[in-house]
Formats: C-alpha cells, structure tokens, sequence
C-alpha cells in the first residue's frame, strides 16, 4: 500500500486563518498568564492586533487563485473579498465588545452567580473589567467564519461551521443584566442550531452517496452527469441548504433569530447580525454557484419562495415589534430575503451585488447596535420603542446619526441600502427573476413603516417623563458609530469603488 | 452669453451649502438664519434669470448639459441638462424659494422648535426641487425624487400644526410606495435599455422593448408620478399635507414638489414609452376629469382653508393632466404653461390663506366672517389671488387653461366639455370661500383679537408683490414662457408620435379650428 502522502500546503493562502486561530490560542494563554487588572487591555488588543494582521495577509494574497490542502481549501476572489469584510466587520465588532465606558464592567457578566446591581457585584465589576475570555472566543468565532467561506468541500464547511458557532452559542449568554433573557436565548441557540447542523451533516451524506466525494467540484461534476438516483441529490442539497438557511435567518429558518437578538449582549448581537451574515451568504454563493449550479432550474423557484417567504415575514412582523433590538431583528430577517434575491440571480452580477450588500448592510447594522447600546438607563438598555419617545430633542446627533441608519434600511438613495438594494435587484431582474424584484419592491414598502415609526417617535414625539439618558459614547464606541456613518453615506454616495472590487472578486475557482 | 456656464449643477449644490451653513448657525441668531437663508435663496434667483437669459430658444432641446462620472459600473453620471420645460420649472422654484421664506419669516418663533433648522429645511428642499427638474440621468432624477421627502416630511411633521404626525407619515409613505414602483422601473429600464441611465439614450433605446414589458415599465413611472402629482385616486394624502404643513411649506408642496409628478410623466412617461403612453392616455384623460370634478365638489364642501386649497389644487391638476394626455402641442403648452402659473397663483393663495391663519390662530373658514372690514387690503389680496386660482381672463391661469381646454378640444371633444363644468365650480369654491371669510357680518370673536387688526404689513407686502405682478404679467403677455415652452413641448409630442390636427378648410375659405 502506498504511503499516505501529505498534500502540498499553500500556507500564505492560509495566513488569515492560522494568524486568528493562533491568536485565539494565545488569548487562551493571556487569560492565565496576565494579571487580571491588564487582561482586558491585552486582550482587546491581542485581537485587535491579529484581526489587522489577518486583513493584510488578505491584502497581500488579492491575487491568488487557488485550491489548497487537498482540495478542502478554496482561495478565490469571493473568499477573499468575503474574508477581508469578515475581518473588517469582526474588527468593528470588536471596539463594541472592547466598550468598558458606558456600563462600568462591560456588558459581560463576570460570574453568573453574582446578582446584578448588589454590593459584591459593584465591587467586582469596579476591580474587574468583565469577562476578558470573550476575545478569544470572538476570535475563534472569527476564524472559523473565513474558513467557513473558504471551504471547498462540503466536511471542511461543517467543521468551519461548528467552529464559529459554538463561540457564538457562549457569546449569546454571557450578558450581564436580563441574565435569564440571555440564557434562554443562547439555549434556544444552541438546540435549534445544532438540529440544523445535523440536518447540514445529514444532507452531506446523502451527497457523499449521489456524488462519490464531498469536494464542491466533484458534486458539481456528478450534478452534470448524475450516475446514481436524482433523490439523492435533491434530499442532500435541501438538506444542506437547511443548515445554512438557519444560519442566514431565512425563513421558515427564522424563529430564532428574534429572541437570539434581543437576549445576546449588544455588542454579540452586533457581530452576529454583521459577520454570520456573511460568513453565511458567503457558504451559500459558494455552494450554490459551485456545487449546484447545474440544479439550478430546480432549486431557483424553491429558494425564490424562501425568498419571498422571507421578506414577507421579516417586513410584516417588524411592523408590529414594539422592542428595537427585536424590530432590527426582523429588519435583518427581511434583509436575509433580499440578500437571497441577489444570490438567485445565479449570473455574475448576483455575486458581485450580493457580497456588496453584505458589505454595506454589514456597516449599517453595527452602527444601529452601536446606538442601542448607548440608550440606557438604570436597568440597562431601555429597548423598548416608547421610550426612545422625544430622544431627537434630547440628543439630536444620536437620533441623527440613527435616522440616517434607519433611511439607509428603508432604502432612501445617497445611502448605502438604496445602492445595494439596487445592486441586488437589477442582478435579479438581469438574471430572469422579475418576479422576485417585484416581491422585493413591495415588502421594501411595508418595511418603511417601522422604520419610518421610529423616526417619527424620536423627532416628532414630545420627550416624556420615561425618555432615558443617554449615555455619553465611549472612544470605541464612537468609532464604530463614526465608521458605520460613513461607510453608509460612502456606500450611498460613491459606491464606484467597492462596485469594481466586487466585480473583480465575483470568480469562483472550481 | 454664459453658454458654456455650468449653471445646473452649480444651481443644484448651491442650495444645499446654504442649508449646512444656516443649520450651523446657533438658535440664538435666529435672525441672522433667516436673513442668510433669504440671501442665499436671492443668490440662486439671480443666478436662475442669467440662465434664462442664456437659454436659446432656437437651440438645441437640451442646454446647459454636464455630465460628470458617478458610477461606472451601472452607467450613472452626474448628467444636467435643461429643456424649455425644465427651465421655466427651474425659474419658478427660484422665484417662490425667495418668497416662501420671507413669507415664513415669523412662523416657527412662536413654537419650541429651532429657527435655523427650519430654514436650513427649506434650502435644502430647494436643493432637492432643482436637483429634480435638472437632472438628465435617471438614476440621479431618482435619487433627487427619493430624497426630496425628508426635508418635507421634517418640514410637515416638526413645524406643521394639527394631526402633522399622521400627515408627515402619510405623506412619506404614499410618496415612497410611489417611488418604489418607480424604482421596479427604473430596474428594469436599465437592464432592457442597455445598462445605461442616459435620457437621450434610453429614449433612442426604448423603441426596442417589447410592447407589454414596455407598458408595465411604464405603470410603475405612472404611478409614482400619479401619486406625487396626485392625480385621482391617488390623491387623498394631499389635503393632509397641505392643512398639516406650514403654510409656505404647503405654497412649496403645491406649487413645487406637485409639479414633479405632471413633468415625469410629460419627460419620462411620455418620451420613454410613447406607445404604453398612446395606449393609457384614455385612463389618464378619464382619471384627470374625474380629479377635476370631484376634487372640486369636494373643495366646496371644505371648512378648513388649507384642505380647501389643497382640493383645489387638486382639480387644477386634472386640468394639466388632461392637457398633457391630449397630446396637441396647444394642450400640452397650456399644460406646462398651467404648471407654472398654478405654482404662481395656488403659491399666492396658501401663502395669503397663512397670514389670515397666523392672525386668526385657526384655518377653519367659520372662525372668520366680515375680516375684510378688520384687514381690507389682506382681504383684497385674499379675493385677487382667488381670482387668478379661479382663472379669471387677464390673470395668468386663464391663458393656460383656455390652452388646455382648446387644445383638448380638438381631439377630444368630450373630455374638454366636462371639464369645463371645473371652472364652474372653481368659481363656486373660491368665492364661497371668500364671501364666507372675508364678506357678511364680522364675526365678533375676530374683532376681539389684537392680531386681526393689524393690515397687511410691509414684509407681506414684499411677499405678495412679486407674485401679483407675475400673474398679471404673464396674464397679459405670456409669450415669452410660451416661446421657451413651446419647442420642448413639441420635442415631447413628436416623441410620443402625436400630430397636431391639420386646421381645415370650411366651405366659405375661412379656418377653422
């Protein structure tokens, strides 16, 4: 029998992934090693560090086009652009995990037992700055979702999978206040996400029986010229189109996502609705347009009902959420349906538009979080809509900055949403999907209400007695909401550049 | 002289600076907003008349064209150009800016909510009023379309009076529901059109478009434009609007923003799409009569002025929208002639009906009764501008409408007869309204009140002269509008396909119409 061979490495395609799994190891060390007075500091800035380290190997590697380790590794234009958003947007999330001003001790719970707001729970939140091992597991999170978009077959995707959601089911409990919302969150996380990576698991098996591999390009090879039963095919791709449908939010796939976003921490529900959104349309494009590409006339209508399905949910239940952070939930719901407009587009066009709504959705949402985080009062954030009531007289930059966000999520052109909107829908009418643009337009006009109400609630409603402060934004903080500001009137004003990019990056390697 | 002038984008962006400086300027120098805010808007008047001075009429349909790259990718410029009806638009936001302004002068000072930030509003309104008539891209005459509702929905729902919440909303809502059909067509414009946003070039492209795809394109412009105008049944926000908004904001909403809707459907619907626009033109002219009949029974029912005048305003769009569906050079002339001296007379009405309703600190018509013989010369500009929204001969309404109406006329017969019964009625609202607010026994409550004994002042005096002078003017002497008008219109009709009926030869020789 002949030796087992290693296959041949390309470790500068790999660079961004080892640095931030290294990183992430290393801030496992830190956590023993550093006093705790100096964690946070080390911490925030180890990850920091290594997430800017990871962008320029992303840089440095624009040009490369290649399979690697075997076939399980694809680095192609999409893995990179998709990667160098990930890091960008991880790295945005970061500052907001990294925020310690504006709650003393953080969002983070630092130990579960403690009750919020007594006498040892002040003390320690006073000495101890929260819970630092967030970092490392934001990190591996990190890490796992460039793999997650890199992976050229379909176990490699299971594991990046598994890598960047388990962090996240962790991230999702640690809040400091409303513990129990919190907790039950990260349960219903965790369970519901785990049926859909077993359903994931389960569809590449059925794949592994049509195909004979799990690489994507011998799928796609055995999809044009299919040796075995069709009904394995159709069984694994629906399958597996399950597991990543959970983690885009799309509906019927969506339940969780309401109640995951309003019990995680802010900052958390920041990175998750930024970066897994990615990472997750990221796997989709690749399998789809990789691995399926040949199904299409199959798969196009049931995806496209999902789609519709979609938007509808999302733009009908946002407008009777009287909680903002659920409100946004919804909004990212819908959000996820137009993103599957562009992904159906299945042309060149779709990739290229889809990627660059993530990109400026991606921007939009951390800001829209950053401003959650910031109006509180005694008992933490105060989400619920009434109380935003009059906040444009009390604080008109917040209110404004967050209107702005908001027209952005409406769609109103000279922002990022109106050009990326744009992008998704001429992709979908160029790709033959009329209907789908259709679908889109009208629910985009049921999803300005609640929008629109928000606004209306902090301009033209009188401030009542209940209207809480609002806090004075920590540097980090005011970072995020001065870079989501910007991307989203870049994004609206000049989007040419990142167009281009787009375009040059939308070539999947086989 | 000055033809190679950038004039439009200079026009379009100089407003805008305006409105950051004046948002900058503290509440405490509220004056000294207002004051930059009205010099600012005199600048962009100047600067508009030297324009119309280096139009050419002769000259090529489109003038004063800039084009500057925007996005590459999608085939969007930054493209400026003017057509006759584009620049007499241009000239009349450029008049009513300046006197909206001195015309809100001391409207927000009794409220809690911030002077400047009022003006800075309205400039950038203006901005976005400009933007819109003087775009020739149409990506960019979306973007202007979409946008141009947030300064009025902060205009409406911060500084309006009444139910302003809801009619703020409903004023953005309708208005995006509008824009988002449009958007579905722009889409799919670009995409069948050639990836290109270019209007000259879209025009030469349509041609290609297969017949049924061309008349849903063609819907979803229709329709945005049907709401903005509004034409029936589209039309219910309007009187919201209009009784919510500030009295100078709603002379703005009418006289202005209304327009957008009739010169979309005479530039894009009519010139992208002639065949979608020959085949829905019998919709079009039934909807417009209808509009002109109800909204003007529906005006004479009215007890609040600002709804009153919002209805008429209403009807009068009937008119402009038979004018344009006629497809005769006469009508559509008349229709866009109608546009400009609507946004002259209705402008002149709200803005006379504000400082009644400044005085009074009520809009309802039977909180006033006799006020002529407390404020006579108000009264006075009050019964003018009435006349002129009613079209009487020698004001300017009257030669757009006759326009209208014969040039309807000649090809549709029917239409022009039922409209007509519009003018009676506009004669029944208007000088009800006036006899029941201004005539009859004076109504005790109003002698009580300090405010309504003071006459027409010096400042409203400068408001109202402009306007008056221009309604008699061009009541008289409409040509040189005409003559800028005319061509473009023509440009329109050829596009569409429409002759003009040939005039014949009756038995005796003579010619008839």
């Amino acid at each position: 029998m002949e030796p087992l061979k290693l296959p041949p490495i390309d470790y500068a395609a790999l660079l961004p992934m080892l640095i931030l799994f290294g990183a992430a190891c290393a801030g496992v060390l830190l956590e023993v090693l550093v006093p705790r007075r100096a964690r946070n500091i080390a911490q925030l800035s180890l990850s920091l560090l290594a997430i800017v380290a990871a962008l320029v190997a992303v840089i440095m590697e624009r040009g490369t086009r290649t399979i690697t380790i075997g076939g399980a590794v694809a680095v192609d234009g999409p893995t990179l652009f998709l990667q160098g958003s990930i890091l960008v947007l991880g790295g945005v999330s970061m500052l907001l995990i990294g925020e310690r001003s504006i709650e003393r001790g953080g969002v983070f719970v630092s130990q579960a037992a403690v009750t919020v707001g007594s006498q040892k729970d002040m003390k320690q939140a006073g000495g101890q700055p929260g819970a630092t091992e967030v970092y490392p597991l934001a990190t591996f999170a990190l890490g796992g979702m460039l793999l997650f978009v890199a992976a050229n077959d379909l176990l490699t995707m299971f594991v990046a999978l598994e890598v960047f959601s388990l962090p996240l089911y962790l991230l999702c409990a640690l809040a400091r206040r409303r513990r129990l919302l919190s907790q039950e969150a990260a349960l219903k996380y965790f369970l519901l996400g785990s049926y859909a990576s077993a359903f994931f698991l389960f569809g590449v098996a059925f794949i592994y029986g049509f195909a004979g591999g799990i690489q994507l390009s011998v799928v796609h090879d055995a999809v044009a010229n299919p040796q075995r039963s069709q009904v394995l095919l159709y069984v694994g791709l629906g399958m597996v189109a399950i597991g990543l449908l959970f983690k885009a939010a799309l509906a019927p796939f969506h339940v969780w996502t309401p109640d995951v976003y309003q019990g995680a921490p802010t900052p958390v529900t920041a990175f998750m609705a930024a970066c897994t959104k990615v990472a997750a349309f990221g796997a989709l494009l690749r399998v789809l347009y990789v691995a399926f590409e040949g199904v299409r006339w199959d798969f196009q209508p049931v995806l496209g009902s999902i789609a519709v399905l979609t938007m509808f949910t999302g733009a009908i239940l946002a407008v009777t959420q009287t909680d903002l952070k659920r409100l946004l939930a919804y909004s990212s719901i819908a959000n996820a349906g137009y993103l599957m407009v562009g992904v159906l587009a299945l042309n060149d066009e779709g990739l290229s538009s889809t990627m660059f709504y993530l990109v400026a959705y991606g921007f939009s949402v951390l800001a829209a979080f950053a401003i959650i985080s910031l109006v509180r009062d005694s008992d933490g954030e105060a989400t619920h809509l009434s109380r935003w009531a009059g906040i444009g007289r009390k604080s008109p930059l917040l209110a404004g900055v967050f209107t702005l966000i908001l027209l952005a999520f409406a769609g109103i052109p000279l922002t990022s949403g109106f050009t990326s909107k744009f992008a998704v829908f001429g992709a979908a009418f160029e790709g033959g999907q009329t209907w789908l643009v259709i679908f889109g337009v009208v629910t985009s006009m049921l999803l300005a209400f609640p929008y629109l109400r928000v606004v209306v609630l902090m301009w033209l409603s009188e401030p009542g007695e209940s209207t809480p402060a609002v806090s004075i934004p920590g540097f980090l903080t005011s970072a995020v909401l001065a870079l989501g500001l910007l991307v989203t009137v870049g994004l609206g004003v000049a989007p040419a550049p990142l167009i281009e990019l787009t375009r040059e990056a939308a070539q999947f390697v086989r | 002289m000055f033809a190679d002038f950038p004039f439009l984008s200079i026009l379009t962006l100089l407003p805008l600076v305006g409105a950051a400086v004046v948002a900058f300027i503290p509440r405490s120098k509220a004056q000294l907003a207002k004051l930059v805010a009205l010099g600012w808007s005199l600048v962009v008047l100047v600067l508009s008349v030297f324009m119309w001075a280096a139009f050419t009429i002769d000259g090529d349909r489109f003038q004063f064209r800039e084009s500057y790259t925007w996005i590459p990718a999608w085939g969007a410029n930054f493209t400026f150009a003017a057509d006759g009806i584009a620049l007499v638009m241009l000239m009349l936001i450029a008049i009513l800016f300046p006197v909206v302004i001195l015309a809100s002068w001391n409207d927000v000072d009794q409220s809690t909510r911030s002077a400047p930030a009022y003006f800075a509003l309205l400039l950038s309104f203006e901005f976005t009023m400009i933007g819109v008539f003087a775009a020739a891209d149409v990506f960019l005459f979306y973007v202007f379309f979409e946008i141009m509702l947030i300064p009025m929905y902060f205009i409406i729902g911060s500084f309006g009076s009444g139910q302003k919440q809801y009619a703020a909303v409903k004023f953005f809502l309708y208005s995006l529901v509008g824009g988002l059909f449009m958007l579905a067509s722009v889409i799919g414009l670009w995409v069948l059109g050639g990836h290109t946003f270019d209007f000259t070039e879209l025009a030469k492209s349509t041609a290609a478009i297969d017949q049924n795809t061309a008349r849903w394109l063609f819907l979803g412009f229709f329709v945005a434009f049907a709401i903005k105008a509004p034409f029936f049944p589209f039309h219910t926000w309007l009187p919201d609007s209009g009784g919510a908004a500030p009295a100078g904001a709603a002379a703005l909403l009418v006289g202005v923003m209304d327009k957008v809707g009739t010169f979309g459907i005479l530039r894009y619907c009519l010139s992208l799409f002639p065949e979608a626009s020959r085949w829905f033109a019998p919709t079009a002219m039934i909807l417009a009569v209808i509009g002109i009949i109800y909204a003007a029974l529906l005006a004479v029912g009215q007890n609040d002025l600002k709804r009153l005048v919002s209805y008429t305003s209403i009807a009068h769009f009937g008119f402009i929208g038979i004018g344009i569906f006629a497809f005769t050079t006469q009508a559509g002339t008349g229709a866009v002639l109608y546009m400009v001296n609507h946004g002259l007379a209705t402008g002149l009405l709200f803005i006379v009906v504000g400082m009644f309703v400044a005085r009074r600190g009520s809009s309802l018509v039977s909180d006033f009764g006799g006020a002529g013989k407390l404020v006579p010369v108000l009264a006075g500009v009050l019964f003018f501008a009435g006349l002129a929204s009613l079209a009487l001969p020698g004001t300017a309404p009257f030669v757009s409408e006759f326009l209208v109406l014969i040039g309807t006329f000649s090809t549709n017969k029917g239409y022009a007869v039922v409209a007509t019964i519009g003018i009676v009625l506009a004669a029944a609202y208007v000088l009800w309204m006036i006899q029941r607010t201004t005539q009859g026994t004076l109504n005790p409550a109003l002698a009580e009140l300090p405010a309504m004994s003071k006459d027409i002042t010096l400042r409203e005096k400068a408001v109202v002269a402009p306007l008056i002078v221009l309604l008699l003017v061009l009541g008289f002497y409409p040509k040189p509008v005409i003559d800028v008008i005319n061509p473009a219109v023509q440009a329109t009709m050829q596009d569409v396909g429409a002759k003009d009926p040939v005039p014949t030869v009756e038995a005796g020789g003579k010619v008839g119409g």
